[in-house]
């Protein structure tokens, strides 16, 4: 039963646009209406994104502020190619994924000879290299702080205007689905126990006779790679890239979300991509309504998070379990009552 | 010529503050292992707090308000939030992730979003000719300030008891709390005085930029990790000859060359750094 749960989700999340269920104070409109399908687009990206950041932060132990780079990469990589050079989606989204996974193996090589906080640093650096790049406009290729439209001239006919948001929400999911296959089966997979090992103890790793670097490169460009897909479809939902994409805020975010979820957790990392997606979405919303700092989404994350490092250290994911001694310690009172009660 | 003594002199009076935000960085980082993410908080809480009472009370009282804010912020935050995580590295680096987001989303709701043009000493938007240059006075303001600060850092450092235990600390905790000294207070005393020398950041800061935003110290605030990271984590004097190299380098390289590329060309170093030597200029080997 628990292993088909996620294949009833995921049925239910392919079948959610045919539903007008009308759920007020969660979501604006229908379940159907593109504003709703937009905003759960974009939390379903932000999952798979987020799930993409847990393969190097919470399985493998790389705490890498640049996640955003790559990110950035796909997103303004597609764009460029479409918008300028007017290339058909599908080669455009390919070579650019190709591109992210090669700049990740660059600066990965590179970063991968520190470790720890240093490692951190470098990466932390490198995507901001980047984030000047792309606000500089370099050749009047990335629209510097305006950002770049995508232009809709160039996209498959399926994926224009407000009527076709229904299958944005489906190429979302599909990312979503495709990020999750593949880091469950790296999970499962020899190499993903190996990666565990390298966060709990390199060196036993190194003992072992393995690389570490060898490994921890190929994880580092595994991630690159499901950032810049993530990327491309960022800029396919949002209908663009802003040099917001390459910031070192959305590198801190995606921490937060797979804190908040439960970082190194089967699917942790996704629901807090997609509570973080939906809050920072709703929040910035109903920003006016809500007294004082509470009208800032980062505000009330931020703090949420805080609380969450202290008193939630497993993330939500981990709340199920948290529960399991207090239910276990009401189980035999209850039996020695009874017991007592009949004597 | 002229051009070389003024990109010389911005160049360091940028040092300045970059040397005024790492060394509290670096001191922080080198005795209790914390990467402190909310260090641009506090900058912005020692700027905003002199701009809010500047035009009561006269600048230079107002200054030292800013201090003193910035300087408590950082003790405070030591106390209620690093320290319960004791020795766990990666949630207290969280935690400062989250307060710096929390914290300048809080002041964003007080001071709103925008830029406020933050007030200076009359004398300090003249012009000094240096060697035919027209130099601001501003530049000099910073720089006196970082070389003070580092004078009496290093006096600190090396002629009070204090001083003795926070080296020793940096050199290897263990032994100096197996030597019976609580270092846990010297943990608080850094993190004030790094809140002290950022708070001063970031009001210089405001004076050099003119004007003071929430965001302005998250954008210093990786430049002087950059910078803390070169001059070697703990180490004081290594931060601050790392400042001079990366304030000088970028602004030259951005004057000669086109805009960014200064940012662009001090990463360059910093991995140039990095590969050759992995602990930086002079400290201790960067691991978590």
């Amino acid at each position: 039963m628990k292993r088909l749960t996620p294949l009833v989700l995921l049925v239910v999340a392919v079948a959610l646009p045919w539903s007008t269920l009308h759920l007020p104070g969660l979501f604006d409109g229908p379940l159907n209406s593109p504003g709703t399908l937009q905003l759960l687009a974009l939390c379903l990206v932000f999952g798979g994104l987020a799930l993409g950041y847990d393969l190097l932060f919470g399985r493998s132990g790389l705490l890498s502020f640049g996640h955003a780079l790559y990110i950035a990469a796909g997103a303004y990589g597609v764009d460029i190619l479409i918008s300028h050079y007017g290339w058909p989606l599908w080669q455009a989204a390919l070579v650019t994924v190709l591109a992210a996974a090669v700049l990740a193996a660059l600066l990965g090589s590179v970063a991968l000879q520190t470790s720890g906080i240093a490692f951190s640093m470098v990466t932390l650096a490198f995507a901001q290299v980047g984030h000047i790049v792309i606000s500089r406009d370099p050749g009047g290729l990335t629209g510097g702080e305006e950002g770049l439209p995508l232009a809709s001239a160039g996209l498959p006919a399926a994926l224009v205007g407000v009527t076709n948001t229904v299958n944005l929400y489906w190429v979302a999911l599909a990312f979503l689905t495709v990020v999750v296959l593949v880091v469950h089966t790296v999970d499962r997979s020899p190499l993903g126990r190996t990666l565990t090992g390298l966060r709990d103890d390199e060196r036993r790793i190194a003992v072992l006779g393995l690389s570490p670097y060898r490994l921890k490169l190929l994880v580092f460009v595994l991630a690159g790679a499901l950032a810049g897909l993530g990327g491309v479809t960022y800029a396919l939902v949002v209908g663009g890239a802003s040099p917001h994409v390459a910031s070192s805020e959305l590198t801190l975010s995606l921490i937060v979300m797979a804190v908040l979820g439960g970082a190194g957790t089967r699917w942790g990392a996704v629901l807090g991509g997609v509570l973080y997606a939906y809050l920072d979405q709703r929040l910035a919303r109903l920003g006016g309504a809500l007294p004082g700092p509470f009208g800032e989404p980062l505000f009330v994350l931020g703090t949420l998070f805080i609380l969450a490092v202290y008193f939630v250290p497993g993330g939500l994911a981990g709340l199920g379990g948290r529960f399991e001694p207090l239910r276990r310690a009401l189980r035999p009172r209850t039996r020695t009552s009874a017991a007592a009660e009949s004597a | 010529m002229s051009t070389v003594v003024l990109l010389t002199l911005t160049g360091l009076g940028l040092a300045a503050l970059y040397f005024l935000i790492a060394s509290g960085l670096s001191l922080v980082f080198g005795l209790a292992g914390v990467l402190n993410f909310a260090h641009g908080l506090f900058l912005s809480v020692g700027a905003y707090a002199t701009w809010s009472v500047a035009g009561s009370w006269g600048l230079l009282p107002a200054m030292l308000l800013g201090v003193a804010a910035a300087a408590a912020t950082g003790a405070l935050v030591e106390l209620v939030l690093i320290r319960p995580l004791y020795t766990r590295h990666t949630e207290q680096v969280l935690v400062t992730v989250g307060l710096s987001l929390a914290g300048v989303a809080l002041l964003q709701s007080v001071w709103g979003a925008d830029a406020r043009v933050f007030p200076r000493p009359a004398w300090a938007s003249e012009v000094i000719g240096v060697a035919g240059a027209q130099v601001p006075a501003d530049r000099f303001l910073l720089i006196g300030a970082a070389v003070l600060v580092l004078l009496g850092l290093l006096a600190f450092l090396r002629y009070t008891r204090y001083g003795l235990v926070i080296r020793a600390g940096v050199e290897n905790r263990a032994m100096v709390s197996a030597l019976g000294i609580d270092v846990r207070n010297a943990f608080t005393l850094v993190f004030a005085i790094g809140g002290a020398l950022a708070g001063l950041a970031g009001i210089l800061g405001g004076m050099y930029f003119s004007a003071i935003s929430p965001g302005q110290g998250a954008s210093l605030l990786i430049f002087a990790f950059i910078v803390v990271v070169i001059g070697g984590l703990g180490s004081v004097a290594g931060a601050a000859a790392a400042a001079v190299a990366v304030g000088l380098l970028q602004q030259f390289v951005n004057y000669y060359g086109t805009a960014g590329a200064g940012d662009v060309s001090v990463v360059v170093l910093l991995s140039a750094v990095l590969l050759l030597r992995p602990a930086g200029l002079a400290g201790k080997v960067a691991t978590a």
